[in-house]
């Protein structure tokens, strides 16, 4: 406060022939708005950010019959029989999401990592345009992505089911993969990969040995991201999914007779593993950084 | 020569180039080099940057295959094979250390592809060589400048490569640190007795670590030899230029004795000891080094075994310590350099003193360069060679852009 009070006088100074009764009080208060202001603002935001999440946090200790809209009280229930609302299909929503995300990512990584090294170590016809080619599925809307592919299932005939699904998200996430993963390959000294090859390393171990190991954190990355991607993605998975029952579609269909607390139970799981994870790895690096700082 | 796996090779081998050319989209890097290693001996390629060497040195090595030619390792034909077959090994201007892996685990990398036994413990001997075996464990980016240089290089020697490749392994040290790895790598070699091929820009590093010494120009090599001989008796305008620095003139042969060769210099004569002078009639430049030339304040009696030219005028005068550097101008002659020793406190001659310079007839030598070639080129000083290097440096950087671009 005393600081304030002396900028306050310093600017005062200036002006003082005329000001000298008056202290300057509109700037005062100018400051004192803004000490609070922001903060304010900024609690407000996040409160408006978190509501959603800790009402879905909440809300899947609910003791809820059959929407999960009114609070009834609170129960362990939902969290310990998680599958056994409607004969499990929250559980078998949330298995078929899970499939989905981890084979769509590991097609889409390991397709993706190996565009990213052509596109960046090699120079070939049309490698301008694959690239801007790659780039379309992120610049399209979903809706048109979804309703294109879904269109081209019907008239190859492929019937939509499981496959259909991990198709479309492979397509996707490819190019989230490959844009993720290009910047690392980028970033890589050719000499190291040379400096593998001088040592004897034939191009397989090099690329097993020096190459990938170092490439590793991109593609680990472009993994995350596209896993994220394929298990959050509804619009896409609506057009191509058939009967087959996604975990957001699930609370999607389910949202207009009242989604049951187990949703709440399978989504309150998922954001808290997520949380736990960013955390252990920002705790061990910042170990890790203080381990090399003692050295 | 294919390397059997879980065998080192004894000793070094020859090296040897045949007609090779390499030429890049848009420009040749080398034109029709031949080229003789002997085995254990320590080579240097040594030229501006943009001359080849690295390109030759990244052919040897199997990074990049020639357009035409031959490359024979210990008399064997490697020509066709990937870098992973040769018995070369190269430590890089970057070191490309694998970031990682740990010290001990890069320098055992090679032994490993190769499955030598006991890797390990030939690395901490590697390691041990370099003085570095304390490190083993750290990573590559935990250690200096210098540290990573050695043990790139232990990385390298640990295989006992037939032939050790190094590109400018020493340009990213400060020159103390440089000094000191010259002297390492030299008795390194010595005590390893492998053929080493080192390529360099720095002529100083070139003539104090290695036995022979190539200058090489514009994708071929100019003048081979050893150090002193290339500095003494440069064959070339480029070699008296770019080894130190030299004295250069044009003119006509006026008279041929069977001992020397009189030079005509507008109106100057100049003599020149037969046996160092590449061309003996027509048109010729002749030079003499700057530490050759003595400088005089008064006009000297005229000897028969020097040359004389003056009165000229000093126009410029540095000091560095040992010697002092003074630029004369000479009617006629043009103008030279002469380093003189400071034997007495500071320079002796200002700017503006008249003064005679000469030089022993035998302390010249005449290239074999045709005159018109050499004052097309005409680098008078280092300085030239620098600004030339650096828009060399400009275009091999523009040209990977547009490569990779």
């Amino acid at each position: 406060m005393s600081g304030e009070a002396q900028a306050g006088a310093v600017v005062g100074g200036l002006v003082e022939t005329e000001q000298r009764p008056t202290p300057p009080r509109p700037r005062r208060t100018r400051v004192t708005l803004g000490s609070w202001l922001l903060p304010l603002y900024v609690i407000l935001a996040f409160i408006f950010l978190l509501i959603p999440i800790i009402y879905t946090f909440v809300f899947s200790f609910n003791d809820s019959i059959k929407s999960n809209i009114a609070w009834r009280g609170f129960t362990l229930d939902k969290w310990l029989n998680v599958c056994a609302v409607q004969n499990g299909a929250v559980c078998e929503a949330f298995g078929n999401s899970m499939l989905i995300g981890v084979v769509a990512t590991v097609i889409a990584t390991t397709l993706g990592t190996m565009i990213a090294i052509a596109l960046v170590r090699y120079r070939f016809k049309a490698r301008s345009a694959i690239s801007l080619l790659l780039f379309l599925p992120m610049a399209t809307p979903e809706v048109v992505l979804g309703a294109g592919l879904a269109a081209q299932f019907l008239a190859v005939g492929v019937p939509k089911d499981m496959i259909t699904i991990i198709i479309a998200h492979t397509m996707f996430c490819i190019s989230f993969v490959v844009v993720t993963v290009k910047a690392r390959v980028a970033s890589l000294d050719p000499a190291l990969e040379e400096a593998g090859r001088d040592l004897y390393g034939a191009p397989q171990q090099v690329f097993w040995r020096i190459t990938f190991p170092l490439l590793l954190p991109g593609v680990l990355a472009a993994a995350l991201l596209s896993f994220a991607l394929s298990f959050d993605d509804f619009i896409i998975t609506n057009f191509n999914s058939g009967s087959v029952m996604t975990f957001p579609k699930y609370v999607y269909v389910s949202a207009s007779r009242g989604i049951p607390a187990e949703a709440n139970v399978v989504a309150s799981a998922v954001f808290i593993l997520a949380l736990v994870i960013v955390v252990a790895a920002q705790v061990s690096s910042a170990a890790r950084a203080k381990r090399l700082a003692r050295r | 020569m294919r390397m059997p796996a879980g065998a080192f090779a004894e000793r070094g081998a020859d090296l040897e180039l045949v007609g090779i050319q390499k030429r890049f989209p848009g420009f040749t890097a080398i034109e029709n080099l031949d080229l003789t290693i002997p085995a254990g001996s320590f080579f240097a390629l040594l030229g501006p940057s943009g001359c080849g060497k690295t390109t030759t040195l990244r052919l040897v090595a199997g990074l990049e295959e020639p357009t035409a030619g031959r490359i024979l390792i210990g008399g064997a034909d490697v020509t066709g094979q990937k870098p992973h077959q040769r018995p070369v090994n190269t430590v890089f201007q970057s070191y490309a250390l694998f970031p990682h892996m740990s010290i001990i685990e890069n320098v055992a990398f090679g032994l490993r592809r190769r499955r030598i036994p006991d890797p390990s413990g030939k690395a901490h001997e590697a390691l041990r060589l370099v003085e570095l075996d304390h490190l083993a464990q750290r990573k590559p980016q935990q250690l200096s400048g210098g540290q990573q240089q050695r043990v790139a290089l232990a990385r390298a020697i640990v295989n006992r490569p037939a032939l050790l490749l190094l590109d400018e392994p020493l340009g990213a040290l400060d020159l103390k640190l440089r000094r000191q790895m010259q002297l390492e790598l030299k008795s390194i070699q010595e005590e390893v007795g492998l053929t080493f091929l080192h390529v360099t820009h720095d002529q100083e590093e070139a003539m104090t670590m290695a036995d022979t010494v190539a200058v090489m120009n514009k994708g071929r090599i100019e003048q081979l030899g050893a150090p002193e001989q290339l500095y003494e008796l440069p064959k070339t305008a480029f070699v008296a230029n770019f080894l130190g620095q030299s004295n250069l003139f044009t003119g006509q042969v006026a008279g041929t004795t069977s001992e020397a060769i009189s030079v005509d210099i507008n109106g100057q004569p100049i003599i020149v000891a037969l046996p160092r002078a590449h061309r003996h009639t027509g048109d010729v430049t002749i030079g003499v080094r700057p530490e050759k030339v003595s400088l005089h304040l008064d006009k000297p009696v005229t000897d028969a075994a020097r040359n004389l030219v003056g009165p000229g005028r000093v126009i410029d005068v540095s000091f560095s310590g040992v010697s002092t550097q003074y630029l004369v101008a000479v009617p006629g002659v043009g103008t030279m350099v002469v380093f003189a020793q400071n034997m007495a406190f500071g320079p002796v001659a200002q700017e503006g003193t008249e003064v005679w310079l000469s030089w022993n007839i035998e302390h010249g030598f005449g290239l074999e360069d045709d005159p018109a070639d050499v004052n097309a080129e005409a680098p008078k000083f280092p300085a030239d060679t620098d600004t030339r290097s650096i828009a060399a440096q400009k275009r091999d950087a523009l040209i990977s852009e547009l490569e990779e671009g």
